[in-house]
């Protein structure tokens, strides 16, 4: 189902094996246990990531993966403590939510290209905090907070997913969770990439005319991606809403959006896993440099402003380069 | 009513200016410039340190701040953006440079200046008072018509003069004005540092009214961003219109609605995505920038 090659496979094998043994060895090892919510925040962020990633696969830049993760962040929430659902249920329904709402705002935005798409969607991460600030449902400014943990499931008598409230150590579960939706996420993002849609997304990405010129039905299109694009936003923020136990207007504000984008960017454009790596180096970097207080920001954006200006189309594009020099 | 259109005057008159930077750096090179707001705040601060802490006159105080923005912006653009331009696959890579630059000056504003919100003295004391309908601070009206004469100045610029040409034929067609012999180089340095400026000048201006702190440089971002968008990206009528247009909506807005407690820019906000999707290049923007 995923044409990997040999190497490709043992790459795989020793990622999945440094992230589900090798991390909690090494955070068991040094005992830095609040290393387990930086990684499970990267795993979630570069969940939303990846939906940015794939809609600059067709061609836009999108700035409002942030309005995305707000939403899904509110609506699991709000199923969760007003309709009393279970949070597994919750999560797929904040994803879909995410996902309507993107068919319905992209029907007329998608027509939008370029800096006006991007300005767009920026514009949209700001009405999505100022609606969760307006609207009764979502408690205004104060937000939702105290969410329940996620119970437990069984079917048929069987346990498939534990209480998280009973357990002891919810940061490893949380860890373990995040990862498998990530993993989950980005094997379904590099089969899509490497399908028949993945095809057509190219042809867009490259001239829409002419894509539509040989029938390829960029309306549709543009449209379904821009709702998996969105639906992975939903999923990342409903699961990041549940880890924190508490979801406000500002927990995805225009910052997070320009974020998820610049993960993207950092990680490059053309490579699926460049968003994971993105995501990892900013989020990570930007925790590893807390040490120095009131210089963090300037040391970030420092080094930030260094990797663009000297690798402008991406960290892993250093490999592109050792390609080209053999 | 008067009242009304008044405060729309004199918010319009201000964010055409900062539209107006915004939208000629992104003619010219199409750079979508995230640090734009901070750069605003740069010019508020440096005219608050000269004309509130040193009591240098404002008149000067507000010519150093456009002198520090006009070196600000030729570096910026001479050290990072013409290299990342030349060596990125894809256009759009400038935007991480851009927000990259709009974090770090966040972070230069926040060691220099601090976080604390700070005003100046007023220039001019006393309020007109017109029959109690129309009330404005008179270094409102000064601020309004300074911000109008830098508008007819800057357009005097553009159409008269022999850089205004070469930054006029740059945005059209950069390739052809190179092949007629326009130094494209130096004159995007030129174009980026003048945009910067305009959002230093503005800074300077508003200072003296409301004051200036750290947060706001990016939401002056997200409203030069909704200007340009109104009016179309890249056009200097465009950006005047929006920015007349975006100010006149938030003095209604504050006016009319004002019971209903803070909506008035979700209604902006709403009502710019219907306009978008039925005209995708705003007021007078060329189809698809």
């Amino acid at each position: 189902m995923f044409h990997l090659t040999r190497k490709q496979l043992i790459g795989v094998g020793i990622f999945l094996f440094a992230i589900f043994v090798g991390v909690p060895l090494i955070i068991g090892a040094t005992g830095r246990w609040d290393f387990y919510f930086t990684l499970t925040s990267v795993a979630l962020l570069s969940i939303a990531s990846a939906g940015v990633w794939l809609t600059f696969y067709i061609g836009r830049i999108n700035i409002g993966q942030g309005a995305f993760a707000l939403i899904g962040a509110y609506v699991s929430a709000i199923l969760v403590v007003k309709a009393g659902w279970s949070f597994w249920l919750s999560l797929p329904a904040a994803g879909l939510f995410a996902a309507l709402v993107a068919v319905v705002i992209g029907i007329p935005i998608l027509r939008l290209r370029g800096v006006y798409f991007a300005m767009i969607t920026l514009v949209l991460t700001q009405v999505v905090t100022l609606t969760a600030l307006a609207l009764p449902i979502t408690n205004g400014a104060r937000g939702m907070s105290s969410i329940p943990l996620p119970s437990g499931v069984s079917l048929f008598g069987i346990p498939i997913l534990p209480d998280f409230a009973s357990m002891a150590n919810t940061k490893l579960a949380f860890y373990y969770t995040a990862c498998v939706l990530m993993i989950v996420t980005y094997a379904a993002l590099y089969r899509l990439v490497n399908s028949r849609l993945g095809h057509l997304c190219r042809s867009m990405q490259q001239n829409e005319e002419l894509a539509s010129s040989v029938g390829v039905n960029i309306a549709y299109i543009r449209v379904v991606i821009f709702a998996i694009s969105s639906f992975f936003g939903g999923i990342g923020g409903a699961m990041f809403g549940s880890i924190a136990q508490s979801v406000y207007p500002s927990s995805f504000q225009v910052v997070d959006s320009v974020n998820f984008m610049l993960n993207c960017f950092l990680g490059g454009l053309g490579y699926v896993f460049g968003p994971m790596l993105g995501t990892l180096v900013l989020y990570f970097g930007w925790d590893l440099l807390f040490e120095f207080q009131q210089y963090q920001l300037l040391i970030y954006s420092t080094l930030l402003i260094i990797i663009i200006r000297f690798l402008p189309n991406g960290l892993l594009s250093l490999r592109a380069y050792k390609g080209r020099d053999k | 009513m008067e009242q009304i259109l008044a405060n729309g005057v004199y918010l319009g008159s201000q964010y055409a200016m900062i539209a107006l930077g915004l939208t000629l750096i992104f003619a010219l090179m199409n750079v979508l410039n995230f640090a734009h707001g901070q750069m605003y705040v740069i010019g508020g601060f440096v005219t608050y340190t000269f004309y509130g802490q040193l009591g240098v006159p404002f008149v000067v105080a507000l010519a150093m701040s456009c002198i520090t923005l006009v070196i600000l912006g030729a570096l910026i653009e001479k050290l990072l953006f013409a290299p990342v331009i030349k060596g990125s696959a894809r256009e759009e890579s400038t935007m991480l440079l851009a927000a990259g630059i709009a974090f770090f000056l966040d972070a230069v504003i926040l060691l220099v200046f601090g976080e604390k919100q700070r005003g100046v003295p007023k220039i001019i004391d006393g309020v007109f008072n017109y029959d109690f309908r129309l009330i404005m601070p008179y270094d409102r009206i000064l601020i309004c018509a300074l911000a109008i004469l830098s508008i007819i100045a800057f357009i005097a610029l553009m159409q008269y003069t022999k850089t205004g040409r070469a930054l006029r034929a740059l945005a059209q067609d950069r390739v052809a004005a190179q092949l007629m012999g326009v130094n494209v180089d130096r004159y995007s340095t030129i174009g980026f540092a003048l945009g910067a400026m305009l959002a230093g000048l503005v800074g300077g201006l508003l200072v003296t009214i409301t004051g200036m702190n750290l947060g706001m440089g990016g939401p002056t971002s997200i409203k030069a961003f909704m200007m340009v968008m109104i009016g179309g990206a890249g056009v200097i009528s465009g950006a005047i219109w929006g920015g007349i247009i975006l100010g006149f909506m938030e003095a209604i807005g504050l006016a009319v609605l004002s019971q209903y407690g803070d909506i008035t820019y979700l209604l902006i906000f709403v009502s710019l995505m219907i306009f978008l999707a039925i005209r995708p290049q705003g007021l007078m923007g060329k189809p698809w920038g």
